[in-house]
């Protein structure tokens, strides 16, 4: 971003001031994590009282961890996060690439219209839309499944707004080459736009695993069996009926949630980059 | 091989005309050239050849079969695009191979992994992968297989945009401006090796284009086109020497032809911004007409007078062999550009007087509309219908 400017060629000031704004908008970010693992490692006693430290005088770790793990099916709702969230995944990319293709790149009466639609399901925020969707969970009889997990997200207006404007910027002419080479229009999507749009699908999949690993709202209201809970319900029922004021394992228990999420960006990060590059010089 | 034949072809873009009424056909092995400048409809009626697009009326047939309804895979043709449209996440081997792969591989055969494992796929696979490696080493380029597109340089990606059009054979090349995007100097070498390519594969090309350096050199036949019309089809020498059509005169050659307004004083001479030139045709005295004049039809001559112009030398620029002379003539605006010999002319200066001559026979008339009358030599002197109109 601002790599071509040398640092030494700014005012000492401006350098200071910028580097004082982004250290400040970082501690307020990062404190609560901070907080967190704090938290996750100390005796009961200690998190209540009034001095703060980071680092405790007794080290309560492993005892904290041990609970968080052993007092709640953790790695249950872990693995279950990770069904829900690939199932997600895949069945928004699978949807959504195809829509998005349409309306890029072919010309049909009402393409206008169909995209306004989406752009109105971008607006829209989801906890509008809960009271219907578990009116028609029920209708369908899948409440309390995996499948009332997924359904609402298989579509994703975002996905397909964000595919759309990738596509967009791919030129008409390659179209033209894989319809002149004999390649169909479904696989036009998935043999030359997909792989050629892979900076936005890896976006999209990073904020869609985000997103849905910690969706608290819409697994509250869709599953009732613990054995179904993804991550975040489940921490929330194990404050409820376990922990009672008992925080040290339930921070234990939310590191352990967040910790994945952290890895997988740290993974894809160097992804994310050569695809953004992998692009550039096309 | 096949022949293309284009029937009254019509397209609009939202009520905008883009083609009016285009009728060509293009013989068996024949390269024909589309030239004319940007937004003419000719890279349209390309893509509608292609199947691309779909036109409004008319039919196109390829080798004696109407295609209008066929998809682009199944009209026999291959086609190169002026962004050369090369996969970019693919090898120069997989480019090269889609086509193949798309027609001769099942959708089951096609799988990532699975596909690998059905009987016979991997004999065609080797074959497909050989028959790329024998067109990739004809251009030139099988050194270059295992690399992606964003590697190549523009006269590579060039050549690998071509060998995926060649490998599968098609009856019909389409080429879309396909040099345009290349340094002068590549252009060149690949304009000579795009004849080759066409006398080698002795298949029909139709190639679009706007340099009229590339419709002239590479064609058999040159194809103009001006606001969605076929003005005229013909060799390139007659579509320079003999235009059927004012624009046409005015559309091909650089610098551009001389117009000048005259009037018909007697038979066989002409007024012309104050001269009096001679021309090669009886005409009725006082028609109204327009005179076009090559650059390189005039001569230096030694006096004024009947069949030589005079103006006052405005500028005047050496190309080497050849100067171009700027002329103001009195009572017109735009200069005459006169193309001399460089050793014929050695001592020209700007502000001169200078006449130049001209024949008649170098002479194009024009009617005012734009219509070329070109002169009749086999009917007898004094006819009354002195002039043969050529119908557009």
């Amino acid at each position: 971003m601002n790599a071509g400017i040398s640092p030494s060629r700014l005012p000492l000031s401006v350098a200071l001031l910028r580097h004082a704004v982004l250290l400040t908008t970082g501690t307020l970010i990062l404190l609560p994590f901070v907080w967190m693992l704090s938290l996750s490692i100390k005796p009961p006693g200690e998190i209540f009282r009034a001095s703060f430290s980071f680092w405790p005088d007794k080290l309560y770790a492993v005892e904290n961890y041990t609970k968080a793990l052993s007092e709640t099916p953790l790695l249950r709702y872990m693995g279950n996060g990770v069904l829900v969230c690939t199932m997600i995944l895949l069945s928004q990319i699978l949807v959504c690439a195809p829509c998005a293709y349409a309306l890029a790149k072919l010309r049909f009466p009402g393409r206008g219209l169909l995209f306004g639609l989406v752009l109105v399901g971008l607006l829209l925020p989801h906890q509008v839309l809960a009271l219907p969707l578990f009116a028609l969970g029920h209708q369908l009889g899948i409440l309390d499944t995996y499948a009332a997990l997924i359904f609402p997200y298989i579509v994703s207006p975002f996905g397909i707004f964000l595919f759309r404007q990738f596509f967009k910027t791919i030129p008409d002419d390659l179209v033209h080459a894989a319809r002149l080479d004999g390649v169909s229009e479904l696989a036009i999507v998935w043999r030359i736009m997909l792989p050629m749009a892979l900076p936005a699908v890896i976006a999209f999949s990073i904020f869609s695993l985000v997103s849905h690993w910690n969706d608290l709202f819409w697994p509250l209201i869709a599953v009732r069996d613990q054995s179904l809970m993804p991550p975040s319900l489940g921490i929330m029922a194990f404050k409820n009926e376990e922990a009672g004021n008992d925080y040290g394992p339930l921070m234990a228990a939310s590191t352990l949630v967040v910790l994945p999420l952290v890895i997988a960006f740290l993974a894809a990060q160097k992804w994310f980059v050569e695809g953004m590059t992998g692009g550039a010089v096309k | 091989m096949a022949s293309v034949s284009i029937e009254s072809i019509r397209k609009d873009y939202s009520l905008v005309p883009v083609l009016r009424n285009v009728s060509l056909s293009i013989a068996d092995g024949e390269f024909l050239t589309l030239l004319g400048p940007s937004g003419c409809g000719k890279s349209t009626l390309l893509r509608i050849l292609a199947g691309l697009e779909v036109q409004d009326a008319g039919s196109v047939r390829i080798a004696e079969r109407v295609v209008d309804g066929l998809r682009p895979k199944r009209r026999d043709i291959a086609m190169v695009f002026q962004s050369y449209a090369l996969y970019p996440h693919m090898s120069v081997a997989s480019n090269m191979a889609l086509p193949l792969r798309m027609r001769r591989l099942s959708a089951l055969q096609r799988l990532p992994v699975l596909g690998r494992l059905l009987p016979g796929t991997a004999q065609i696979t080797a074959d497909i992968d050989m028959e790329v490696s024998h067109t990739a080493k004809s251009l030139g380029i099988g050194h270059l297989l295992p690399r992606k597109p964003g590697q190549l340089s523009g006269g590579q990606r060039q050549r690998v945009a071509v060998g995926r059009a060649m490998v599968r054979h098609p009856a019909v090349f389409l080429m879309d401006e396909p040099l345009s995007n290349l340094d002068a100097k590549l252009r060149v070498q690949m304009r000579a090796e795009i004849k080759e390519l066409h006398r080698r594969l002795g298949v029909t090309f139709v190639y679009v284009t706007h340099d009229q350096a590339e419709a002239m050199t590479l064609s058999d036949r040159v194809a103009v086109m001006l606001d969605g019309e076929l003005l005229q089809v013909a060799p390139p020498q007659d579509i320079y020497a003999d235009p059927d059509n004012r624009r046409v005169a005015e559309f091909i050659g650089s610098p551009k032809i001389n117009m000048f307004d005259g009037v018909v004083r007697e038979r066989g001479l002409i007024d012309v911004a104050g001269s009096t030139l001679t021309i090669e045709a009886d005409a009725i005295t006082g028609t109204a007409l327009s005179l076009g004049i090559r650059p390189e039809a005039f001569y230096l001559a030694e006096r004024g007078g009947q069949g030589t112009l005079t103006g006052s030398v405005r500028m005047i620029e050496h190309m080497g062999s050849d100067l171009f002379v700027y002329l103001d003539l009195a009572g017109i605006d735009q200069p005459l550009i006169a193309r001399l010999l460089a050793e014929r002319a050695p001592h020209i200066v700007p502000g001169q007087t200078l006449h130049v001559g001209v024949r008649p026979e170098r002479i194009l008339l024009f009617t005012r509309d734009g219509r070329r009358l070109r002169p009749d030599r086999d009917s007898s002197k004094g006819a009354v219908t002195p002039f043969r109109e050529v119908a557009r």
